[in-house]
């Protein structure tokens, strides 16, 4: 918001100034502009956008930061958020750009499905004692295995097996473009994949040189702009993935702001400083199933057939359908972003009101796939909305081969969520360009942080599984029947192939 | 040594892996006979090579195509160029939509007329600078999204009152600039592009390539040059900065 605005302030930032002791560091910290000094620290309130930053670097905690309550009066129906927005249209004329998720009170459906456990009957395991298997292989499974018998009576596998990729946690770092976050940024989510065996997700912006020698951790995104895409960067990964939609904003491309397009953001996507970088809605050689099949296969030629190819999609109405066809298409994994997905800049109309949640998308998905019979043609990435192990957990009882967090990662390397990423202005070094910015972020720290996580969620996942008394993940992999659902009527348990909590085998 | 392969009734996939591997071994050039709608020919290659192509090659020409010579003797089909870093592609024919997608490097010479979106998000760094040139006309969305390179139509062998491009011309336009032999209607072009005469230094750049185009082709350079060009260039290279609300 500009200073300038007849918006009210959203937040006030409130100074104890008799606990300040006038060392400036909000001054400095602000990367917003809302802190002046002139004989004493004088917050701009209309400029802050509560991201914390100085509440948590203030030596002496003399800073909080508060919802400025009455600056819209109360009412039911016409919510304050409803009438910034109309003030901000009516003094630009302009979209409303947004970062992050969608914010909205929609039901979260991962919050009305609760997992099994053994009681009695079946043992449950410990997994701090007994061994747990959470290895993931990512890509096409053969319909059916043939050996041979050697003249030693040792039998050889016959059936060539397609390229699959191993995770030793089912978590992918999601998409997140170089040139929306920084390059310490993809620095931590490269380091701390390669650390945990896992990957992690260039987003449409590159791959940046000095993360080649990561290949082995990194899924390379093929999008409509085709930034920084070119035979080296297509072979130095251990996936390709085109991307056709995200959750946060399906159906429409993306610009990132010339301001962010800084010299080597401008190397590695290959446009002039200062310009534009803009994703066109579509990829113009795609405009059918068939098209999508002829993208798949160059990349497969120019990557020699070793590399698994997932196609992103956003879920949209009919997306168990679109699915079937991309498998049909010889993607060997399929991603579903959820509408919950975040988003360095996207239209909030779009954020807010378009696409459907992953847990009915992921359901109809894998069930779709196995009606007609070639679920083993590609594994299922769930993405979008996933906030902690148990939802991973569910993810995968309701069919998701791995899931993907991307705000929850960056949430890990301090991210406060306050949904100004498109501003570039990040103060937490993370969605923004600026040198001084981005040196908040230090890539040892930040994996070190996302390690962390990555160990957590693992250790949480084997006592849910060692709880249902299973020791390995594939046992939980489409197993609804652990799940019961809570609180859902019964045509959406019937979407989720879940029955009601109470009801049991 | 040149390698001849007969693409009669030979599948793609095979096809490519003979190209990549005879490549890898050290093969420097191919004569593919009989090609027949064939994909990928030459896509992401790296070395040095020389792909003649007799017959129509399919889809997907060159796409990522890092470094060949290819010389079509015959029509091209669409996506030609595909997201190509470098290399060269010459055309004695017409091609087909699409040609030249998110092109980063190298040259792509067509003789006769580029379908639909030639040239689209075509880019460029620094001195790693794309450049189409075709000899006839081109489809609707020519030149769409550019983001850098050099694109050339010539307008020639045009049936009367042919148009030179179709309507959107340099629709979305952030960079790179496009040259055409002739007019264009004011109301065929996209709004972010606007209508400039050439400086010298766009003669020189223009002379330069044309110079090799019509080596390629067997065409009067001087007979090409004595018609006036006029010079297509985004308006912005930021067409949407404020697009939005704050
Ligand atoms: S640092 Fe963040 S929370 Fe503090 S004043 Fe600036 S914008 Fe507000
Ligand atoms: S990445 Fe930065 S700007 Fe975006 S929500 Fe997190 S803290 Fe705010």
């Amino acid at each position: 918001m500009a200073a300038t605005s007849e918006l009210p302030p959203e937040f006030i930032v409130k100074i104890d100034y008799d606990r300040c002791r006038r060392c400036k560091r909000c001054v400095m910290n602000c990367s917003f502009g809302c802190m002046h000094f002139t004989d004493r620290v004088v917050p701009e309130h209309k400029l802050c956008v509560a991201c914390q930053r100085c509440v948590t670097y203030c030596p002496e905690h003399a800073i909080t930061v508060t919802k400025n309550e009455l600056a819209y009066k109360e009412n039911a129906n016409w919510s304050p958020e409803l009438r910034k927005n109309i003030l901000k249209q009516a003094e630009t004329g302009g979209i409303l750009l947004v970062g992050m998720g969608n914010p909205r009170d929609y039901p979260i459906l991962w919050d009305h499905l609760l997992i099994d456990a053994c009681q009695v009957t079946n043992p449950s395991i410990d997994p701090l004692r007994e061994p747990m298997e959470l290895r993931t292989f990512l890509g096409r499974k053969p319909d059916r295995l043939e050996f041979v018998e050697r003249d030693d009576g040792e039998i050889d596998l016959a059936t060539e097996i397609e390229p699959q990729v191993r995770l030793d946690v089912p978590v992918i770092f999601g998409a997140m473009s170089y040139g929306a976050v920084s390059l310490n940024v993809h620095r931590s989510l490269v380091m701390a994949a390669a650390r945990s065996g896992t990957l992690m997700n260039t987003g449409e912006g590159g791959l940046h040189r000095e993360l080649y020698p990561y290949a082995g951790n990194v899924i390379v995104q093929v999008a409509s702009g085709r930034f920084g895409v070119h035979s080296e960067y297509l072979n130095t990964s251990a996936m390709v993935e085109i991307k056709i939609g995200q959750g946060a904003k399906p159906g429409i491309g993306g610009h990132l702001p010339g301001e962010k397009v800084d010299e080597d953001i401008s190397k590695t996507r290959m446009i002039p400083v200062g310009s534009d970088a803009i994703s066109p809605a579509p990829h113009h050689d795609i405009y059918s199933i068939e098209d999508l099949s002829q993208l798949i296969y160059a990349i497969k030629e120019a990557t020699d057939y070793e590399k698994p190819v997932s196609v992103k999609i956003s879920a949209v109405h009919n997306v168990a359908a679109i699915a079937s066809g991309i498998v049909r298409a010889g993607a060997d994994v399929v991603t579903i972003d959820g509408f919950r997905g975040g988003t360095g800049a996207a239209p909030m109309v779009i954020r807010d009101n378009v696409g459907i949640p992953i847990e009915l998308a992921l359901a109809a998905v894998d069930q779709r796939l196995r009606d007609e019979g070639i679920r083993n043609n590609a594994s299922i990435i769930c993405a979008g909305g996933i906030r902690s192990s148990g939802d991973m957990a569910k993810a995968i009882a309701l069919g998701a081969d791995a899931v993907v967090i991307g705000t929850a990662a960056l949430v890990a390397m301090g991210c406060r969520i306050c949904q100004k990423c498109y501003t570039g202005n990040c103060a937490w070094g993370i969605a923004t360009q600026r040198p001084e910015l981005v040196r908040r972020l230090d890539p040892q720290v930040g994996s070190a942080r996302l390690s962390n996580l990555l160990t957590a969620w693992s250790l949480e996942l084997k006592e849910i599984l060692g709880s249902l008394g299973v020791n390995s993940i594939e046992s939980l992999r489409g197993s609804r029947e652990r799940l019961r659902g809570v609180g859902l009527d019964s045509q959406t348990l019937e979407l989720l192939g879940v029955k009601p909590a109470g009801v049991g085998q | 040594m040149v390698m001849r392969i007969d693409c009669k009734g030979l599948y793609y996939r095979k096809q490519n892996k003979i190209i990549r591997n005879a490549a890898e071994e050290g093969e420097t050039e191919f004569i593919l006979d009989n090609a027949n709608g064939q994909r990928y020919i030459g896509s992401g290659i790296s070395k040095k090579i020389k792909i003649t192509v007799n017959g129509v090659p399919g889809n997907d020409l060159a796409m990522f195509m890092n470094g060949p010579t290819i010389i079509v003797n015959a029509n091209a089909q669409d996506g030609v160029a595909n997201t190509m870093n470098a290399g060269e592609l010459i055309v004695h024919g017409s091609a087909g939509d699409v040609i030249g997608y998110g092109m980063r490097g190298g040259k792509l010479y067509v003789q006769g007329n580029v379908g639909y979106r030639a040239g689209i998000h075509a880019k460029e760094y620094k001195k790693q600078v794309p450049i189409i040139i075709a000899g006839g006309v081109a489809g609707d969305f020519c030149g769409e999204y550019m983001a850098g390179g050099i694109l050339v139509l010539l307008g020639l062998n045009r049936s009367e009152g042919e148009p030179i491009a179709g309507n959107y011309l340099g629709t979305g336009m952030h960079g790179g600039v496009i040259y055409i032999r002739g007019e264009v209607d004011e109301y065929t072009l996209g709004k972010e592009v606007s209508v400039l005469p050439l400086d010298s230094k766009d003669m020189k750049v223009l002379t330069k390539h044309l110079k090799e185009y019509c080596g390629h082709f067997g065409l009067d350079l001087d007979e090409i040059m004595a018609e006036p060009f006029i010079k297509l260039q985004p308006v912005s290279s930021r067409p949407y900065g404020s697009l939005y609300a704050y």
